[in-house]
């Protein structure tokens, strides 16, 4: 690999882990539309700034562009606090009027320097390794990804600080007032560094992407994990190796590098979906399968110990009655039956035609009964 | 009368909604050492009253005070328990973590929590008998359960002034149980305790002392006192099935 492949690969690696660190605390907070908004509007930020320094790795634009996510947000909750608009169609006034204040000045303005609505949109994350940081005529690197690696740090010191007051906040944010832990100082520092992230990322991945970057890794993450500490974890790992395999995918199919990225980090979010140890779809449906096969050899316990010692108990217990009484499909009633024999709740009678309750049986279908 | 040995006094509190009150007026002296129900239809305001005495909503008017001081001063000594609703049980935590929030407040801001803070959480657990269910993930806790969480996490702030907001809703006997026992334990402990409540069919076994709140204080004292046919017409108006007996008309203030 060149070394400029290498600096890419580093800087999506940083980018997503970024993103997906902050992405944790949206996703529990019920935000996730918010980094949606965020990561557009700050084109109005990042615009009016560009003219001024040329550069999108620049210290003016980060704190410009920060400022217009945290604005957004302010909008956002102020247009809701007048209850004449409800939230989701507040964030979609909100940002589109600011990006598309950004589209047309860049349309207008700076058609001719490099800064045009494909970049904003997507990114262009094979650019970036061309964008030097020259520090008294030495090359530090990539621009992008000294930013990248700086707001990690700024993320990371934050997140590190004040774990427990976003935990806090995150989770009982009436509590948190009332031990004089302001909800509202929390909030807009982590608006804040959505803001940074966002902005750092754009030039990475665009406006568009980010999103995926904030949202899915964090919410995989949540479909593994009942700890917040490792959410913090396993999502930023998530993003990482997304990035990574993105870069690859990109690679073999001649395609848009940060596309790439946010599909596999939907890839690694359908496949957690469906195969996550505990909360995945098919460990649900297993669980579930396996509740009905208990509840029904229960239900047929219950039936088979209410006709005990009655007359009727003869055909009642019987296998072909059975079938036709509790109104299961054949196949479900065999597998309920063998589910029973198998543990030796009944047996079978001498004409293997009948079932019996064993001792087992009779104590569960009384205790069942009993609640 | 010397209110500062009053655990609570509200003077003249209004908490409106734009033009709208939602209390109007109220004042309530709950002195030291008593469990408090605060009683009323829906819509009477009655969380409402707990919030603002945390400073949760802001009063449109009037004064609250905690042992003689203004509640921002007075932080320490008050515990807060939420309605159980109020929060997101699958959030990614224990049952432990939960109560060791109640203690964020006297470790401040960015300290952690230490060992210390994790015995005592569990002390707290134990008293709820939820010790066993320390690790386990809050989702995975039944209602009643969970609302032994929360009251470990008051508890767990030893203060002085409890402030409950629907202990009792949704919950199964035995929590109900632990419930009560638990508050009258902090009330031999000295402590007092405000209970926002809803069912009108316990408030005399379980406390002492009653507020009928309807918007406006309707009137409050021991329960003995306040708990009359006379009041609960005035706080609940017709609607009250249990006393579809009474003769006497609607009482006007």
């Amino acid at each position: 690999m060149t070394p400029e492949q290498i600096e890419i690969i580093l800087i999506a690696v940083v980018v997503a882990g970024n993103c997906a660190l902050v992405g944790t605390f949206l996703v529990l907070r019920k935000m996730a539309m918010v980094s949606d908004a965020i990561a557009h509007s700050i084109l109005f930020g990042i615009v009016v700034m560009f003219f001024y320094t040329r550069s999108l790795a620049s210290l003016p634009i980060i704190a410009a562009a920060t400022l217009t996510g945290v604005f957004t947000v302010v909008m956002v909750e102020g247009l809701v606090k007048t209850r004449l608009v409800k939230e989701d169609a507040a964030i979609g006034i909100v940002f589109p009027a600011l990006f598309s204040i950004g589209v047309i000045l860049i349309n207008r303005y700076a058609a001719t320097v490099h800064l045009d609505t494909d970049v904003v949109l997507l990114g262009e994350l094979a650019f970036t390794p061309f964008d030097r940081l020259m520090i008294a005529g030495h090359d530090m690197g990539p621009r992008a990804l000294w930013l990248a690696g700086m707001v990690g740090i700024a993320n990371l010191t934050f997140i590190a600080l004040f774990f427990k007051e976003l935990k806090l906040v995150i989770f009982d944010a009436g509590l948190a007032a009332s031990l004089g832990f302001s909800p509202l100082v929390v909030h807009y520092g982590l608006m804040s560094l959505v803001s940074v992230t966002a902005v750092s990322s754009f030039e990475a991945v665009g406006s568009i992407l980010v999103v995926a970057l904030m949202i899915a890794p964090p919410a995989s993450a949540y479909l593994l994990t009942d700890r917040l500490g490792l959410m913090l974890i396993l999502g930023p790992a998530i993003g990482g190796i997304s990035a990574v395999a993105g870069y690859f995918m990109a690679f073999i199919l001649d395609a848009s590098i940060a596309g790439s990225m946010a599909s596999v980090t939907g890839i690694f979010f359908t496949a957690v979906l469906f195969f996550a140890p505990q909360r995945g779809l098919v460990s649900l449906m297993r669980r579930r399968r396996r509740q009905r096969l208990q509840f029904a050899g229960e239900m047929l316990l219950v039936h088979l110990s209410r006709h005990l010692g009655q007359p009727e108990e003869m055909e009642e217990s019987s296998i072909e009655h059975i079938g036709r009484h509790l109104r299961w499909e054949e196949n479900f009633g065999k597998r309920v039956i063998s589910h029973l024999l198998h543990q030796s709740l009944v047996r079978l009678n001498a004409q293997k035609d009948r079932l019996l309750l064993t001792e087992r049986g009779k104590t569960l279908a009384e205790e069942r009964l009993g609640n | 009368m010397d209110t500062s040995r009053n655990a609570l006094e509200i003077m003249d509190l209004t908490v409106a909604y734009h033009n709208k009150p939602v209390l109007w007026d109220v004042d309530l002296s709950v002195p030291e050492g008593i469990l408090l129900a605060i009683v009323g239809p829906n819509g009477a305001g009655k969380s409402t009253l707990i919030k603002a005495v945390l400073g949760l909503v802001p009063a449109a008017a009037g004064q609250v005070l905690v042992y003689g001081k203004p509640y921002p001063e007075q932080r320490p000594l008050v515990a807060y328990v939420p309605q159980r609703g109020s929060v997101d049980w699958d959030f990614p935590t224990n049952a432990l973590d939960v109560v060791m929030m109640g203690l964020y407040g006297k470790v401040g801001w960015i300290r952690r929590p230490g060992k210390n803070e994790r015995k005592l959480a569990l002390d707290s657990l134990h008293k709820v008998s939820m010790a066993d269910f320390a690790d386990r993930q809050i989702s995975q806790l039944s209602g009643g359960q969970q609302q032994r969480v929360f009251l470990a996490r008051a508890l767990v702030q030893d203060a002085s002034l409890y402030l409950m907001d629907e202990p009792f809703a949704g919950v199964d006997a035995t929590t109900e149980r632990a419930i009560i026992d638990l508050l009258r334990e902090l009330r031999s402990a000295g402590k007092t305790v405000i209970v926002v409540h809803h069912d009108l069919q316990t408030v005399t076994q379980y406390f002492d002392w009653m507020m009928l709140l309807n918007v406006r204080r309707i009137t409050s004292g021991p329960v003995e006192q306040v708990f009359t046919e006379e009041n609960l017409h005035r706080a609940y108006g017709g609607k009250i099935a249990f006393l579809s007996s009474s003769s006497s008309p609607p009482a006007e203030e």
